[in-house]
């Protein structure tokens, strides 16, 4: 049996320099992450908070940390009741430019990870419904300016919910 | 003949600022798959039971199938059958659907890949591996007009395990 984990790839157009401060600028993240703002002074090791409204609602570890290609923390959800029991579980973040015919730069691929998981996690369960939400979003941003309007977070927290209903109904 | 059961394998999505009715637009007019789906046109009889094609630059047939649900702009439903590659043409016709749905002041877009046999990892990392890039391509062209230039192309180890499953024909019991 395979590892239980979400992986999901996008490719933008933008430079590998401004994904990296879009990933890592909490004043780039507040636009697109529907609120979330990212805070760390990005040195192995260190704290990285979660922030929505000034209040930290979930927090990490920094544990790779090479610009702009390669970020990795581990992620510990504390804003959910449902999801206090569970370990940390740790999301990666991998930077690759495209090159076309003629040595021309393109594009930027994104790969993100999310793992670590014990079987039958229910972060990853919500988080599986999450990231292409943030995901698309932040590419609208580095291409147009503008982030996505989902409802902001009220659709991130349904969409959460409703991954939640759903693991719980294939556990029971 | 029975039809066959089809099992969901890949499952991709994304969201976009646009309506329903022009991601409908981009995902079934030659005009649009052009931009973003390696120049590929789209031809399709719009019925259930109707006719898909997708067409190289030349006018070669690449993908063939049917219809299996057109209920614009909510869903698209076709079986895919390769036509234009050696080996992979001998493999069993899958099924691609799109689903739309308003998501906010955005459109969620859900494509999902699906197989009537046990398709082993190697083949299914050719669908990992195309759909984000097609469909990042799609969001691209609709938000900003441009798509994007990604070239790709099939995994090896992909080619290895459809040469052996044209073999052995797992398909087949």
């Amino acid at each position: 049996m395979s590892e239980p984990k979400f992986v999901y790839v996008t490719y933008i157009a933008t430079t590998p320099e401004k994904l990296w401060q879009a990933l890592t600028d909490g004043a780039f993240t507040e636009r697109y992450w529907f609120g979330t703002r990212i805070k760390s002074d990005w040195t192995l090791g260190a704290d990285v908070t979660f922030l929505r409204n000034d209040q930290v609602y979930d927090s990490g570890k920094l544990l790779e940390c090479d610009p702009p290609r390669r970020l990795s923390y581990t992620w510990s959800v504390k804003s959910h009741e449902e999801f206090r029991g569970e370990r940390p579980s740790r999301v990666t973040f991998e930077i690759e430019t495209m090159t076309a015919a003629g040595g021309k730069k393109t594009e930027v691929k994104l790969t993100v990870t999310h793992d670590d998981f014990d079987v039958g996690s229910k972060v990853l369960a919500a988080v599986s419904g999450g990231w292409p939400v943030v995901l698309a979003s932040l590419k609208s941003f580095l291409e147009t300016g503008e982030a996505l309007e989902i409802a902001g977070i009220g659709a991130l927290q349904a969409a959460k919910e409703r991954a939640l209903a759903a693991a719980r109904g294939a556990t029971a | 003949m029975s039809e066959p059961k089809f099992v969901p394998n890949t499952v991709y999505v994304t969201y976009i600022a646009s309506t329903a009715e022009q991601v409908w637009e981009a995902l079934t007019s030659a005009e649009f798959t052009r931009k973003y789906f390696g120049g590929f046109a789209i031809e399709v009889e719009p019925r259930q039971g109707g006719t898909f094609l997708l067409r190289y630059p030349d006018g070669r047939v690449h993908m063939s199938g049917r219809v299996v649900e057109w209920s614009p702009p909510r869903r698209f439903s076709c079986t895919w059958r390769v036509e234009g590659m050696p080996d992979l043409r001998e493999l069993p016709e899958c099924l691609v659907t799109y689903d739309i749905e308003q998501a906010g002041g955005s459109v969620k877009l859900t494509m999902t890949e699906a197989h009537s046999w046990k398709v082993p990892d190697e083949i299914l990392a050719g669908g990992r591996t195309g759909w984000p890039a097609i469909l990042s391509s799609l969001k691209s062209v609709l938000e900003t007009g441009k798509s994007l230039d990604i070239k790709l192309e099939p995994p090896r180890e992909m080619m290895e395990a459809v040469k052996e499953a044209v073999a052995k024909k797992p398909w087949r019991r």
